[in-house]
């Protein structure tokens, strides 16, 4: 294998990585405050979905994202409803919401576009281009850190470098402000939030509603910057893997990059069996590296590989003791 | 003492939740610029309206009888096995293996072997992460998520490299002998003198589906080990009081829920394709979801909720042949009766128990005047 087609692997890899590292976060803000959210998927298909069509009909991009966050965070209201006031379940909360953008996004467009269940091809300014940082032209030519950084670092969409900014972000609102304390707390041990007078319902909506945020940056990339328009179940399981990284990563932002990088470049290698066939000599199957994010989540989930602990109140809607 | 009647908790809260499910569901296609009213006639014409119709709410209704049962048992444990897609594939692969690779003398020999290697194959889909569960603290849900996407994969890859005939483009197993061709309900019903459409797929496993509803609920309600699995879903320390060991229960609970989703593979499998297609389960592991909720985990609910689910399958199908409403209004409707009967479940809950609680007061102010 050569180093141009290292580079352009990794960067395939950071393409793909940068959606269920977005969807990864959101989950993290959900999970370490006490909310599941195996809807991770439905809210990037929403998101995908309404971001590319305002996006065609209004021909800019920005307004499209917005409308992708919007309809997310419709979808995190609903999570949020049956899970939190009305104490439902989570799981089974998750479940509705990714079916009901599996079949309302497609009920809509073909509604709004009769194209059979699609949006029209996204052009000019109702995608997000590539940006070219500066000088990468200038020393493109220079050998290996030409490359590098013209081909790997530049040329990406401005979705990725802010779902790689919003690593170091998550970090310090979880660990160094109050707010992070406090949502970490209320996902361990709400009583003791409660009982310190803050707001137990007020803290899981908060976390629910920036997980709402993540997921429809990440439907929007996925729709108006890795590809050109939204297709029927484009998420095509997506949020899954994300929920898998998040437990690879034990709840930890700066895991949680390196967990969706490397399922990232699982996702890389997939199209390229050839790259592996060079570098490990033998041949592995497609599918096979297709599952491997699904089974290596199970490994590390048994613990057989350290172990991932989840946040103790994960998953138990709160009762106030009366 | 509960604050509801039974009549209250057992048909009035599902009745009122998929009240609201239609309610929304109809708004749905109000919104897209279609007639509701128009629409439930055609579903009731496409999928009532003919034997042909019944044929097909029929064969659609035993495969959601089936992962039905099986996410049921599991929630009677206090259990939430997602994983009744990834049973159901694995059940297919089961089902594939006894009809090629073993030479039947007749269907109702095939069909108990088959039945086997079905409720053999997804079992073990199943056991592995109600093993993980109980011996290595992983969520069920999770690992049944993802064991979902590693049958997926496993399929995709038995499929392509292994079982497809040599020469042949599409992603599948060769066609299964005739010996192994289940009776229709044509064939079934014909000796009796009654007419059945010829081309509906209805056969002879959706007698099996009934026959495991009934199964079910004697295993549930008339058994001892019924009541451990019940005694523990309420109260885990309680039935570890009572000596009810949590890893028998959750290793047998779920091995029953794999083997009856993977037993789904005897209709869509052997009953309609006769041979093994990629995504033959066409995510009725998930519709299972639905239709244990809506039944409230009884056999007789899930066998209402089956056929209802059938109807609107075949509904739906016509409506997409004769309007411009696609499929995915069923994933609508499937997503809201999810919602509703079961994430929202307090949302009736809770004004119901409230009127109740007045009735009960005001009645009780009435005998002591």
């Amino acid at each position: 294998m050569d180093y141009l087609t290292l580079i352009q692997l990794l960067d395939s890899t950071v393409r793909l990585a940068t959606p269920l590292l977005l969807a990864c976060l959101a989950g993290l803000f959900s999970e370490r405050a006490g909310i599941f959210d195996i809807g991770l998927e439905g809210k990037m298909l929403a998101a995908a979905f309404f971001s590319a069509a305002v996006a065609s009909i209004t021909g800019d991009v920005w307004i499209g994202l917005l409308a992708g966050i919007a309809a997310s965070l419709v979808l995190s209201a609903l999570h949020g409803i049956a899970s939190i006031t009305f104490r439902g379940n989570q799981l089974i909360s998750g479940v509705a919401i990714n079916f009901l953008a599996a079949g309302m996004t497609v009920l809509i467009a073909q509604s709004w576009f009769k194209q059979g269940g699609r949006t029209p091809s996204l052009v000019g300014g109702a995608r997000f281009e590539g940006i070219t940082l500066p000088g990468a032209e200038a020393i493109a030519d220079v050998p290996i850190v030409g490359p590098l950084y013209a081909e790997l670092i530049s040329g990406h969409s401005i979705l990725v470098y802010m779902a790689l900014a919003a690593v170091p972000l998550t970090w310090w609102l979880l660990y160094r402000t109050r707010f992070g304390l406090r949502l970490r707390a209320v996902g361990e041990n709400p009583a003791s939030v409660d009982t310190a007078g803050i707001s137990v319902v007020g803290l899981r909506y908060a976390a629910v509603a920036i997980c709402g945020v993540l997921c429809g940056i990440a439907g929007a990339y996925l729709s108006t910057a890795l590809q050109a328009g939204f297709v029927k179940d484009m998420s095509a399981g997506r949020g899954f893997i994300a929920l898998a990284a998040l437990i690879f990563a034990k709840w930890r932002p700066w895991y949680a990059l390196w967990a969706t990088l490397l399922f990232g470049l699982f996702g890389a290698l997939e199209t390229r069996p050839d790259v592996i066939e060079a570098v490990i000599g033998m041949k592995v199957q497609g599918q096979l590296m297709g599952a491997l994010p699904y089974i290596m989540t199970v490994v590390i989930l048994a613990g057989f590989v350290g172990k991932a602990i989840p946040p103790r109140a994960g998953g138990e809607p709160y009762v106030k003791e009366r | 003492m509960d604050v509801m009647p039974k009549w209250a908790e057992v048909v009035l809260v599902p009745l009122i939740s998929l009240l609201l499910a239609a309610i929304i569901s109809a708004l749905v296609i109000l919104a897209i610029g279609e007639d509701p009213v128009a629409a439930v006639k055609l579903m009731v014409a496409g999928a009532l309206g003919s034997t042909y119709g019944w044929g097909y709410t029929l064969y659609y209704a035993t495969n959601f009888m089936f992962t039905g049962l099986a996410v049921a048992i599991a929630f009677h444990a206090r259990l939430f096995n997602i994983g009744g897609e990834g049973q159901a594939m694995l059940g297919g692969l089961g089902v594939a293996f006894a009809c090629l690779y073993i030479p039947w003398p007749h269907w109702t020999l095939a069909l108990l072997g088959a039945a086997l290697m079905a409720g053999l194959f997804g079992a073990i889909w199943a056991a592995i992460p109600a093993w993980l569960q109980v011996k290595r603290g992983s969520h069920i849900v999770i690992t049944t998520i993802m064991f979902n996407f590693i049958a997926a994969a496993l399929l995709n890859y038995m499929l392509v490299n292994i079982m497809r005939p040599k020469g042949q483009m599409d992603p599948a197993s060769a066609k299964f002998p005739d010996a192994t061709h289940l009776p229709t309900l044509h064939e079934l019903l014909a000796p009796l003198g009654i007419e059945f459409s010829k081309a509906a797929p209805a056969n002879v496993s959706f007698l099996v589906a009934i026959a495991a509803c009934f199964g079910l609920w004697l295993l549930i309600w008339r058994t001892r080990l019924g009541y451990e699995i019940r005694a523990y879903g309420h109260s885990e320390s309680a039935a570890k009081y009572a000596g009810i060991s949590p890893f028998k229960i959750t290793m047998i609970t779920m091995i029953i829920s794999g083997a009856l989703a993977g037993l789904m593979a005897t209709n869509n499998v052997m009953g309609e394709a006769e041979r093994l297609v990629l995504n033959s389960t066409e995510g009725a592991g998930f519709i299972g979801i639905a239709v244990a909720l809506m039944g409230r985990s009884h056999p007789v609910g899930v066998f209402i909720a089956a056929i209802l689910f059938g109807f609107l399958y075949q509904g739906g199908a016509e409506l997409a042949l004769w309007t411009s409403i696609p499929r995915e209004l069923i994933v609508v409707i499937q997503a809201l009766v999810i919602l509703f009967t079961g994430a929202l479940d307090n949302m009736v809950r809770m004004p119901l128990e409230r009127v109740f609680l007045a009735i009960r007061r005001s009645r009780r102010a009435g005998a002591t005047d």
